[in-house]
Order: C-alpha cells, then structure tokens, then sequence
C-alpha cells in the first residue's frame, strides 16, 4: 500500500541540479539586463549585485566553491559597496543616467557584439559532448586546500601570487598617497 | 546532514520509496526551516534579555509582564510592530526600500546554514564553514546601503556611510583574527575545529597559543564593530542620527531589521563560543557520543553564546559611545595590525611545531 503511494511521487534527483542551473542562470541574465538598463546608476549597482550573486551560485554548482564564496566576498561585499558609496556620495539629483553619445553607444555595440562572436566561436570550437553531465560530476570536496598549496608552491603559482600581492601593495600606497592631508593645501 | 538523512530512510520502509532526491531536499528544507525558527525566536528572547538586564544595571525593573519574568514580551512587541502601518516616505525609492529588509535579513540568516549547534546538528557541514559565514555576512551590508539609499534621508544617508565605512573597515581584523584558529587548526571546517577542541579546559583554542589568546580579544572586539554595538554604535547614534539607515522604517519592516540585528549578535556569540571556546565540549573530558550526551552538548554551546551575549549587552549599558575618528583609528592602527601579528605568530607556530 504505502510504497505504491510513495512511487507515485516523480523521481526528480536526476533533474535537479539542472532545475538549480536554470533558476541561477535566468537570474544572473536577468539581473545582468536590469543592470545594462536601468536608468538610474544605484538600481544598476543593485541589478548587478544579482547577477554577482547568479554567478556565485553556478560556480558552487560546479563545485568551485572557493571561487564562489570569493566572487560574493570581493564582489559583493567589497567591490560593490565601494562602488554604491561611491555613488552615494556623488548626490542623487546627478545620478541619472541619459543616453550617451551616438558615438560611445556605436563603440559600445562594437565591443558587445565582438565579444559575443568571440564566444560563440569558442563556444563552437569546444567540444561539449566530452565534458560530464552536472549530476555525473562526484561530490564536491572543497577546493581550498588545492587552491592555496597550488598559490604557494615554488613550481607552480608562487611567483605570480607574489608579483600580484606586490602589485596590489603597490596600489595601496599610491592611493593613501592621494588622499594624504597636505600640509600646505589648508 | 546527508548520513543522518541516510540513516533514517535505512530506518523506515516508508522513506525508501521516496526518490532519494527528494528526501534530501525535504530534510534540508526543513533543517534550515528549524534554524530560522529557532533563531527568530531567540533572537526576540536576547532582545528581552538586553531590555532586563539594562534595566538591573539603571536600578530598574524591564519588561515582567507578559509571560514569566516578562519572556514573551518580544511576541507581544512582534504584534504590536505587525499591526501597525507600515510607512513608505513618498519620496523614498519604492522597490528599493521594500526589498532592502529582506537582504539584510537573508545576510545574517543564511550564515547559520554553516553554523554547527551541536555535533551533527547543522544544516550543511561545508569543509570552508568559516569562510562561508565571514564572505554571506558581507551581504548584509548590501541591504543596510540599499535602505539608507532608498529612504531619502539625511539621517539615512548619514547612518549608511557611517555603517558602511565601520562594518568593511573591521571585516579585515574580524577575518584575520578568526584565521588564526583556522591557521593552527589546519582547516575552515567549524565542526572539526570543535573536535579538536574535546578534553580538558586548556584545549580550548583561547588557551592553546599565544596566537589564539590574542586572536579572541581581538575577534570579540571586531565582533561587536561589526554588529554595530555600543561602544562602536555610531551608524545608529540615537542621540545624534535618529536611528541610521532604518529611521524612515516602521512596523513589519523595522521588525525584520530589528530581528536581523539580533540574530547577528547570536551568530557571532556563537562564533565565538565555536572557534575559541570550545563550541559544545564541557572543558572536562566527556564522552559526547550518545543521543543524551549530544543534546547536552548544544546546551553547553547555548549557554556559552549566552555568556558572550551578556558581555555584549554589559559593554553596551557601560561604556560611551566612541568619537567615529577614533573607531576607525582603532580598527586599522589597533586591531588590524595586531590581528597581523597574532596570524604571524600563529603560522611560526605551525611552522616550527609542525601543526599542533
């Protein structure tokens, strides 16, 4: 009696990381258009927060979840909210966006439609049919261990890491050296 | 979360003709359904815990009415916030104002989704636990901008820069200084760093390494910048900014971001209690294996987190409010550099000891 009511119930285990891909991805589209869109610059920052968000989902869906929690903390939780304070502090009556000159917009189409052949071309160039199935892929394990003896290991990623870490103090100091008190400026 | 769900459908014939898919979803939908009940109605109980005891402490009485000792007052405020009108200035940014609640909600909540309560008992056990809860926690200052933005005014935009400014700036010490448990404990897995942690008193990671010792002052004290306490409540200064980003909320709306508030506070109590303090392990050696045993366990880590929360409140109804130049002088000529130090010391110790 009861296994017979229960196997009325759909097996959906096969279905559903495709289902979980499908609403990550409409809403990094979605939210991606909102933000390409919206007629005020701070609804654009918000959209894209979404589609940051989007993004973070499909990486953990894949398995990268280093990657993905490092996509909300920087993008997210640094880059935007810069990016929103920056905004904030600009006032709102200026914050409208109007549509730019013929120009830039005929640039802008340029650089879109480029891009988006170039990935079609890669796209098309890749050979889908050998790369598994989501619901074929093992159980996750966490990448953070492989990631961070991969950052640091002499004979693999060790320089580049560096170079960048140098890079990115390098940036620091030159913008505390921008917004220094000068002295002789009050 | 998944052997205990393996577990139970071995357990029952019933469950077994379920498609297994479905099992795990159902299960963790409603482990994560437990969780935010549960965390809802503690939040509303720490609520009235900070009301008695900054009453005890200003030679008053609190709220006693509703309940036992006043301990149903929040379901009562709860009704009292539902019934009345919520409020949308006309010149606010509509969809914004209304959506910003929920972000800084779901921020904090979704935190607790990695958070073990006991030995077993978390809704996902991620091997990168501790990052996940410090990166979802960045979330929330999203939504405190979002409303700030969107209420159109001064004291709104005023509390958000100054909130923002304050929760991005301690993230680095918060971070660092609760790396340093991650450091010696060779993973960001929250229920192995509690294993470790089983047996006498001095296994306890605060007692384990200079490194670790300092780390937890430090965390504590990012913690309560991070949560907008006294003595680091600036964005809400009442007495100067009305109420910060929320001030042009009313009824259910504030209610939410009042809760979200709240429930802050528990997560990193409970953070604290997790990395430092040996999460559910007693401090004596016990064996925590059996069902009794496990159940204890969450006690112990319950009262702990009390025991944090408590200090949170009493900071809070002792010390004044700090000028805002100097938090931020503290963040990053004090707790940043400090936090520093104590993750090189940590990882000299991993070098030299080889780990433990």
């Amino acid at each position: 009696m009861t296994p017979s009511l229960a196997s009325l119930i759909p097996d959906l285990t096969p279905v559903l990381p495709g289902l979980v891909f499908w609403v990550l991805a409409g809403l990094s589209v979605v939210s991606a258009v909102a933000a390409a869109m919206a007629p005020k610059i701070v609804h654009a920052a918000f959209g894209l927060m979404a589609a940051f968000f989007g993004v973070a989902g499909l990486y953990a869906l894949l398995g990268a979840d280093f990657l993905s929690l490092t996509q909300v903390v920087v993008y997210v939780g640094g880059i935007l909210v810069l990016l929103v304070f920056g905004v904030l502090l600009t006032g709102r009556a200026k914050a409208q966006l109007g549509l730019e000159k013929p120009v830039r917009v005929g640039g802008a189409v340029a650089a879109g439609t480029a891009l988006l052949l170039g990935l079609l071309l890669a796209i098309g160039k890749s050979d889908l049919s050998r790369s598994p199935w989501l619901s074929d892929l093992p159980e996750p394990q966490g990448t953070t261990h492989a990631i961070g003896r991969a950052l640091l290991d002499p004979e693999q990623y060790l320089l580049p890491f560096e170079l960048v870490s140098v890079f990115l103090l390098a940036a620091l100091v030159g913008a505390a050296y921008l917004v220094r008190r000068r002295r002789d400026a009050s | 979360m998944k052997e205990l769900l393996d577990r139970l459908v071995e357990g029952s014939s019933l469950l077994q003709a379920v498609p297994r898919g479905l099992v795990y979803t159902t299960g963790i939908l409603l482990a994560c359904s437990g969780v935010l009940l549960l965390v809802s109605l503690f939040a509303g109980e720490i609520v009235w815990m900070e009301r008695r005891i900054s009453g005890r402490m200003q030679a008053r009485i609190g709220p006693n009415r509703v309940g036992p000792q006043g301990l149903l007052q929040f379901l009562a405020d709860g009704v009292k916030l539902l019934a009345k009108e919520d409020v949308i200035p006309s010149s606010a940014d509509r969809g914004v104002f209304v959506i910003a609640p929920y972000i800084v909600f779901a921020g904090v909540f979704a935190a607790f989704a990695a958070v073990p309560l006991g030995a077993g008992l978390v809704p996902a056990d991620l091997p990168f636990g501790l990052f996940y809860v410090l990166a979802i926690t960045s979330v929330e200052v999203v939504g405190v901008i979002m409303a700030g933005w969107a209420s159109n005014s001064k004291w709104s935009i005023l509390g958000t820069m100054r909130e923002v400014a304050q929760v991005i700036s301690y993230e680095m010490p918060l971070a660092i200084s609760a790396l340093t448990v991650a450091v010696l404990a060779g993973t960001l897995n929250l229920t192995d760093i509690v294993a470790q942690q089983s047996g006498w008193v001095w296994n306890w990671w605060v007692f384990r390494s200079p490194a670790t010792f300092v780390g937890f002052f430090l965390f504590f004290t990012a913690a309560l910048a991070a949560l907008k306490r006294a003595p680091f409540d600036l964005p809400e200064a009442e007495s100067e900014l009305v109420a910060g980003f929320h001030t042009e909320y009313t009824g259910f709306r504030f209610a939410i971001f009042f809760l979200a508030e709240y429930a802050g506070m528990f997560l990193f109590a409970l953070l604290t209690a997790i990395l430092f303090c040996g999460g559910w392990h007693l401090g004596v050696p016990v064996d925590l294996t059996s069902g009794l045993a496990r159940a204890a366990g969450f006690l112990v880590l319950f009262l702990k987190a009390c025991a944090f929360l408590f200090v949170m409140i009493w900071v809070r109804w002792s010390l004044p409010r700090y000028r805002v130049d100097k938090v931020m002088y503290l963040c990053y000529k004090v707790l940043l550099p400090w936090s520093v130090v104590a993750l090189v010391v940590a990882a000299l110790q991993v070098l030299l000891t080889g780990g433990r």
